[in-house]
């Protein structure tokens, strides 16, 4: 009985993970339009963008780099499918950090300096992200005793009881993993002139579809991520982690429109600060006290 | 879905005086907002349908509005803002000018102006929207062309 319930989830988080990142992304420009002082596009705007990449002629720059982005999208459902199934969350974030090396190798394969520039970005991007990825995985063991998705949710008290300072630290990190500004080097939703279009400079059509629906999928499973922290074996622990989800997603739109870009230095800096500061010292203090 | 339901364009200024380039970006601003209309400006022709120019042509400029122009996915239109565009205007006279933007590319919508209004180039881009609707229809309906023929 317990495996259909996870099929369920596997098989929900395939079918309308794109429909609500899609969602997501149009109440995003709805309300950075507003923050703006703009009407903003339909809440529908992504799904137009979407279907209109894949009717455009596919410009195909080298047949690697179709086979680097479908990997991506591949891992990046695999990534989600493997959380909602209530897997181990330390094989997610391994597949998560796979699928990134494969959009990056997609950006590298062709040979234009933008897309180069963008690949390199990006992985100075995960050089200050993923140490706080590592650290919420070995704080959710110690909490709850099991890497497990599973068991982390069936625990009696939410992970967030003994891991507030994880939690701010993953909140951080999720600005760069959702493209948002200050942190948004590799690629953004916004300077569409500038470099840091950089990753998707050479893809087209369908490809740069593929990659929109990737970032849809990945989304909703770092939100899920962001629930996790929230839920425990009560159900209206499912509720409230619902509630600071769409919090969150509305902070992370917030900072994405009051800060301006920063140099990757800085992102660098501030990011491994947060990670020490709240990451490590919450760490420490919770091996103490388990 | 249509196509005109998400047009991205690309704005290119050739030798402008800049005046129509301070007015297409009048149309991005919070006044305007062309992007209710799902409009963005991309500034990469790889990702864009509309090729938005300002400006006439002249020898330098000819084989890039040609190459970008070569660079974008069907279907595409091409938006000539500004009597500069249209057929050289003000500068017509010039030694290095060539003309409008039709002497080197088939251009679809001819936008008027010295400088063209925000509310003319909205409504330029409003007509080459319907026109991306028609040029993908015309695709579908035709057979796909011999990719090697077509060059
Ligand atoms: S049409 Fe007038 S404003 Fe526009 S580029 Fe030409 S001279 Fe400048």
């Amino acid at each position: 009985m317990e495996l259909i319930w996870r099929i369920v989830w596997v098989a929900g988080y395939v079918l309308l993970a794109p429909l609500l990142g899609g969602l997501l992304a149009g109440f995003d420009r709805k309300i950075s339009a507003r923050m703006q002082g703009r009407k903003g596009p339909s809440v529908w705007q992504p799904f137009y963008d979407l279907f209109k990449l894949f009717k455009k002629q596919s410009v195909v720059v080298n047949n690697v780099q179709d086979f680097l982005v479908y990997g991506f999208l591949l891992f990046i459902v695999f990534t989600g499918g493997l959380f909602f199934f209530g897997g181990d969350i330390l094989l997610v974030f391994f597949a998560l950090t796979l699928a990134g090396i494969f959009f990056i190798m997609s950006a590298c394969s062709a040979n234009s300096p933008y897309s180069a520039m963008g690949a390199q970005r990006e992985l100075m991007q995960m050089m200050a992200y993923e140490p706080m990825v590592l650290l919420a995985a070995i704080g959710f063991y110690i909490s709850t005793g099991s890497f497990s998705v599973m068991d982390i949710i069936a625990a009696k008290e939410s992970a967030i009881g003994y891991l507030p300072g994880i939690f701010v630290g993953f909140l951080f990190i999720l600005t760069i993993k959702f493209r948002k500004s200050p942190y948004d080097l590799s690629t953004t939703h916004h300077a569409h002139q500038e470099m840091v279009k950089g990753l998707t400079t050479e893809l087209s059509g369908n490809i740069l579809a593929c990659v929109e629906l990737s970032h849809w999928y990945e989304n909703v499973f770092l939100l899920g991520v962001v629930g996790l922290f929230i839920v425990n074996s009560t159900w209206w622990s499912w509720i409230v982690a619902v509630a600071v989800i769409l919090v969150s997603y509305f902070l992370e739109i917030l900072i994405d429109n009051v800060f301006p870009r920063v140099k990757w230095q800085n992102m660098l800096k501030t990011t491994w600060a947060v990670t020490l500061v709240a990451g490590v010292i919450n760490l420490l203090i919770l091996t103490m006290i388990k | 879905m249509n196509v005109s339901k998400s047009p991205w364009l690309l704005h290119y200024d050739g030798s402008s005086c800049n005046g129509c380039d301070i007015e297409v970006l009048a149309c991005l601003t919070p006044v305007y907002d062309v992007e209710r209309f799902g409009v963005i400006n991309t500034g990469n022709p790889k990702h864009a349908d509309i090729f938005l120019i300002t400006g006439g042509i002249n020898h330098q400029n000819a084989q890039v509005v040609r190459q970008i122009y070569n660079q974008m996915p069907k279907p595409k239109v091409v938006v000539a803002v500004g009597i500069c565009a249209c057929n050289g205007g003000i500068f017509k006279e010039c030694y290095n000018i060539q003309g409008g933007v039709d002497t080197v590319l088939p251009v679809d919508i001819y936008v008027p102006g010295c400088a063209a209004r925000p509310e003319a180039i909205m409504d330029g881009v409003v007509k080459a929207v319907a026109l991306l609707d028609q040029k993908r229809k015309k695709a579908a309906e035709q057979p796909a062309p011999d990719p090697k023929e077509a060059g």
